[in-house]
C-alpha cells in the first residue's frame, strides 16, 4: 500500500506545472480564448516537445510508455490551468482509442498524434443519445472495399482543431444495440466533412460535425468491425479518470482561493474566514476536494481491471466528482461575493468547467444507474 | 382558512390576463421565452406599455400614478405577469428611489423625479455597494463634503446593475466620518451627466453585461438633491429594503420556470424515451415543485397578513432565501435537462441570440442562466445575511 508517486511522476508532474505557469497566467489565458482560433499553436508545440503528447504511446509508436497514473498527474496539472489544448480530445480520447484499438491505422496516425503533428477529436454524442454510447443515428454502410458514413455529431470537444476525426457508427443493428458499433478515423478535411466551430461555455473550442456520403476504407476501422462498443467503453472509462483528475486540479485551485480570499476580504470588522458559517463551508469544500482525489487515485488504478470492475470505478469516481465539483464551484462562487461572479476572476472560469464536466461522458444520474446495473450484473 | 380569491379579484385577474394578452410585443415574449436578456429599448417599450396603461407603479399613492390596489390584486398582478412571462418592471426607479422619494422628498423633488420615474423617461441606477462593502453596507467610504451649496462626492461603487443605461443614480454617501456608522450616512440623487462620474462595464462569467463600478471623483451635488436630512440617509436606506418586498419569492416566475424545465424534459431523450418519463429526472422536478409549493404558501400567509393591514416582518427572509433556492435549482435541473447542447456559447447573446443556434432553441441560454443565477443567493442582502437576520430578529438568538 503506497499512494506515493515515483521520481519519474514527480518530474513528469513539475514539468506540466512549469508549462501552466508559463503559459496559463489567467489574463493570457482570457485573451487566448477570445481569439478567433480560441487557443495558442506554440502551447501544443510545446507540448509536443516536452513529450508530454507521446506519454502514454509505446515506445514502438515514438511514445514514453508511460500508463495510467502518470496520465492522472498530467491531467490535475492541466486541470489546476484550465488549459485549453486538445490533450484530452487528442491524447487520452482518439489516442485511447488508436492505442487500445491496434493495427496498420494505429501504427500509422499515432506516431503523428505522439509528435502533436496529427490532432484528434472523437465525435461520440449525437442530437438525441443524450450519453448512451451505443444511442447512435450516424451510420457507416459497407460500399465494396469502403464504407459511407451519414450522421451528425453533437458538440465535439476540439472538433475546430482537428486533423482527423474518429467517430462512432452503427455499421449493424438497431439503434441502441450494444452490437454493430464500429469506430472509424476520418480525415478531418475528406469529402463530405463539414464542422461548424464554436466556443463553449467553459472556453473549449467544438464543434457540430456532419457527415454526408463520406467515404472511407475499411483499413480505416478502429478495432474491430460491429465489435466497437467495448472499445469505446473503455476509453469512456479512462476519459472519466482523465475528468476526474482534471476536475480535482480545479477543486484543489478553488479551494485555496477561497480559503486565501476568506482571509484578507473583511467585513464587518473581520476576515469573512472567522465567521462559522463560511468556515464549515470551507471544510466541506477541503473534503469535497480530498474525497475527489480518492475516488481519482481509485479509478485510475482500476482501468485495467475486467470490464465490470473499471466501469464501477470509473462511474463511482464521476459521482463523486459530479457532486464534489457542484458544490466547491458553488461555494467558491458564493463565499467570494460578487466578484466570484465576475469574467475577470479566474473563479467563475473553474466553476464553470467544473459545470461543464459533469455532463461529459454522462452526468451523476447517468453514472448512479450504471453502477447500479453493474453492480447487479 | 380560505385560500380562494373573492370574485372581484378574480375578475381583476382575468382583466390582467387580457390585456396582457393583448399588448405584450411578441418579439419581447420571443426573447424572454429563450431567457435571453433584453436590451433598454425593449425595457423600456414593455415599461411604457404598463405606464400608459396606468399599471406601471401600483404601489405609489394615487396621486403620483398609483392604483390604490389592494394587496391580494398586487399579488394577482404580479403572478399574472409571471405566468405570461412578461419582463419585470426595472425596480431601480419605480419600486426603489420612488418610494423613498415619496416618503421623505421635498416637493421639488417629486415634481422633478416622481414623473419621469413613471413614464421611464429617465433611467435610475443604486449607488449602494462599494469595494469595501458589501454585506457590511454601512462600512461604505465614498464621501461627500459640503462646499457651499454643493457637496463634492469621492469614492467608488460597484455592482452597480444597468448603470450603462442610467440618467441617475441614488447613492449612500458618508457625511460624517466621526460617529458610528450608520450614523453619518446621507442619500443623495445624482445626475450620471455630472462631470466626474465614470462607468466601468463588469463583465459576469455567463458573458453578460449587467453590472458595472461607478467611480466619482470630485462630483458637485446640489445638496438640494439630498434626500431627507443630511446623515439620516441609513434610516431611508433601510425603508428602501423593507419597502415593496411583496413578490421578492418569485413564485409564480418560477411556477413558469417549472413549466417551461417539463417541455424540455419531454423533448430531451433518454435512451429512446423522454427524459420527462425517466424516474431519477422526475423525481428531481417532483421535489422542486413540492418546494415551491411550500415556498407558495407561505407567500400566500405573508399576502393574508398585508391584507389584514400588518407588515411582515423579519420572517420576510424565508421568502428571500427559498425564493433564490428554488430559482437556482431551478437552472440547475435546466441545464441538466438541456445536456449536451447546453455547452455551446453564443457570444453577444443579446444581440444575436437567434442566429442559427446549434442544437434546439430551449438549450441556447440554459447555462449562461445557471451560470447567472448564482448571484441570486449573493445579492439583495446574501443568503448568509438572511440567515443571521432570522436567527436573531426572529429567533433571538
Amino acid at each position: 500500500m503506497d499512494f506515493s508517486f515515483t521520481e519519474e511522476q514527480t518530474l513528469l508532474r513539475n514539468t506540466v506545472e512549469r508549462f501552466v505557469l508559463d503559459n496559463y497566467e489567467f489574463e493570457t489565458r482570457r485573451q487566448m480564448t477570445a481569439t478567433e482560433e480560441g487557443r495558442n499553436p506554440a502551447n501544443w508545440a510545446q507540448l509536443a516537445e516536452l513529450g508530454i503528447l507521446a506519454a502514454p504511446f509505446s515506445e514502438d509508436h515514438g511514445g514514453l510508455g508511460y500508463g495510467a497514473t502518470e496520465t492522472m498527474v498530467v491531467m490535475e496539472e492541466l486541470g489546476k490551468g484550465l488549459v485549453v489544448d486538445p490533450y484530452f480530445p487528442s491524447i487520452v480520447l482518439g489516442g485511447g482509442l488508436l492505442r487500445h484499438g491496434g493495427g496498420a491505422i494505429a501504427d500509422e496516425v499515432i506516431p503523428q498524434v505522439a509528435m502533436g503533428e496529427d490532432i484528434l477529436a472523437f465525435a461520440y454524442a449525437e442530437p438525441k443519445g443524450r450519453f448512451n454510447l451505443a444511442d447512435l443515428e450516424t451510420t457507416a454502410k459497407a460500399d465494396g472495399g469502403d464504407y459511407v458514413i451519414n450522421g451528425h455529431k453533437a458538440v465535439v470537444i476540439g472538433a475546430p482543431f482537428a486533423t482527423k476525426l474518429l467517430v462512432s457508427t452503427r455499421t449493424s443493428g438497431g439503434v441502441r444495440d450494444a452490437d454493430g458499433v464500429t469506430v472509424f478515423v476520418v480525415d478531418a478535411k475528406a469529402d463530405g466533412v463539414s464542422i461548424r466551430s464554436y466556443p463553449t461555455v467553459d472556453g473549449l473550442r467544438a464543434g457540430e460535425v456532419y457527415f454526408e456520403n463520406v467515404k472511407v476504407p475499411a483499413n480505416n476501422i478502429v478495432g474491430e468491425l460491429d465489435n466497437g462498443l467495448p472499445l469505446i467503453e473503455q476509453v469512456a472509462d479512462e476519459a472519466i479518470a482523465a475528468l476526474s483528475a482534471e476536475a480535482t486540479g480545479a477543486m484543489k485551485v478553488l479551494t485555496d482561493a477561497t480559503v486565501e480570499y476568506s482571509k484578507t476580504r473583511v467585513q464587518f470588522g473581520q476576515a469573512i474566514g472567522k465567521f462559522q458559517v463560511l468556515q464549515h463551508r470551507m471544510a466541506d469544500m477541503f473534503m469535497a476536494h480530498e474525497q475527489s482525489t480518492s475516488m481519482t487515485y481509485m479509478v485510475t488504478m482500476k482501468l485495467d481491471e475486467d470490464a465490470k470492475t473499471r466501469g464501477m470505478a470509473a462511474s463511482a469516481a464521476k459521482v463523486q466528482i459530479g457532486k464534489a465539483g457542484r458544490e466547491v464551484g458553488q461555494s467558491a462562487v458564493q463565499i467570494h461575493g460578487g466578484m466570484g461572479m465576475t469574467d475577470e476572476l479566474n473563479v467563475g472560469h473553474y466553476f464553470k468547467r467544473l459545470t461543464m464536466i459533469d455532463a461529459q461522458f454522462g452526468n451523476v444520474d447517468y453514472h448512479l444507474k450504471r453502477y447500479a446495473t453493474l453492480s447487479k450484473s | 382558512m380560505d385560500t380562494s380569491f373573492s370574485p372581484d379579484e378574480l375578475a381583476f385577474r382575468d382583466e390582467v390576463r387580457a390585456f396582457i394578452a393583448e399588448n405584450y410585443p411578441e418579439d419581447i415574449k420571443a426573447k424572454m421565452e429563450a431567457g435571453v436578456e433584453l436590451n433598454k429599448e425593449e425595457t423600456l417599450r414593455w415599461h411604457g406599455i404598463l405606464a400608459k396603461k396606468g399599471w406601471v407603479a401600483p404601489g405609489w399613492p394615487e396621486e403620483w400614478g398609483g392604483t390604490d390596489w389592494t394587496p391580494g390584486q398586487k399579488f394577482l398582478f404580479d403572478q399574472a405577469c409571471a405566468e405570461a412571462g412578461t419582463p419585470g418592471v426595472l425596480p431601480f426607479g419605480i419600486s426603489m428611489v420612488a418610494p423613498v422619494i415619496y416618503t421623505f422628498g421635498s416637493d421639488e423633488q417629486k415634481q422633478q423625479h416622481l414623473p419621469p420615474i413613471y413614464n421611464g423617461d429617465l433611467w435610475w441606477c443604486q449607488g449602494y455597494s462599494e469595494p469595501g462593502s458589501g454585506s457590511d453596507l454601512a462600512s461604505l467610504k465614498t464621501k461627500a463634503v459640503r462646499d457651499g451649496d454643493d457637496y463634492i462626492v469621492n469614492g467608488s461603487k460597484t455592482w452597480t446593475t444597468l448603470a450603462q443605461h442610467a440618467d441617475w443614480i441614488f447613492c449612500l454617501v458618508k457625511t460624517d466620518t466621526n460617529v458610528k456608522a450608520q450614523e453619518g450616512i446621507s442619500f443623495l440623487l445624482i445626475d450620471m451627466k455630472t462631470p466626474g462620474i465614470t462607468v466601468r462595464p463588469i463583465i459576469t462569467m455567463d458573458g453578460g453585461h449587467e453590472v458595472n463600478e461607478v467611480f466619482l471623483e470630485d462630483v458637485r451635488v446640489p445638496v438640494a438633491n439630498r434626500i431627507g436630512e443630511e446623515n439620516k440617509g441609513w434610516t431611508y436606506a433601510k425603508f428602501l429594503l423593507t419597502h415593496e418586498r411583496t413578490g421578492i419569492a418569485g413564485v409564480a416566475r418560477s411556477k413558469k420556470g417549472l413549466a417551461r424545465l417539463k417541455e424540455i424534459a419531454k423533448a430531451e431523450y433518454i435512451d429512446g424515451r423522454p427524459l420527462f418519463e425517466d424516474q431519477d429526472f422526475s423525481r428531481k422536478i417532483a421535489e422542486l415543485e413540492i418546494d415551491l409549493t411550500a415556498l407558495e404558501y407561505t407567500d400566500l400567509r405573508v399576502l393574508s397578513e398585508l391584507r389584514k393591514g400588518n407588515h411582515p416582518g423579519p420572517e420576510s427572509s424565508i421568502l428571500k432565501i427559498k425564493g433564490t433556492e428554488i430559482q437556482q435549482r431551478l437552472t440547475e435541473l435546466t441545464l441538466e435537462a438541456v445536456g449536451t447542447y447546453a455547452a455551446p456559447f453564443y457570444r453577444g447573446l443579446d444581440d444575436r441570440w437567434n442566429e442559427f443556434p446549434v442544437g434546439p432553441d430551449y438549450a441556447v441560454g440554459s447555462a449562461p442562466k445557471y451560470f447567472n443565477m448564482r448571484k441570486t443567493s449573493i445579492y439583495g442582502g446574501s443568503n448568509e445575511i438572511q440567515r443571521n437576520i432570522i436567527a436573531k430578529a426572529v429567533l433571538g438568538l
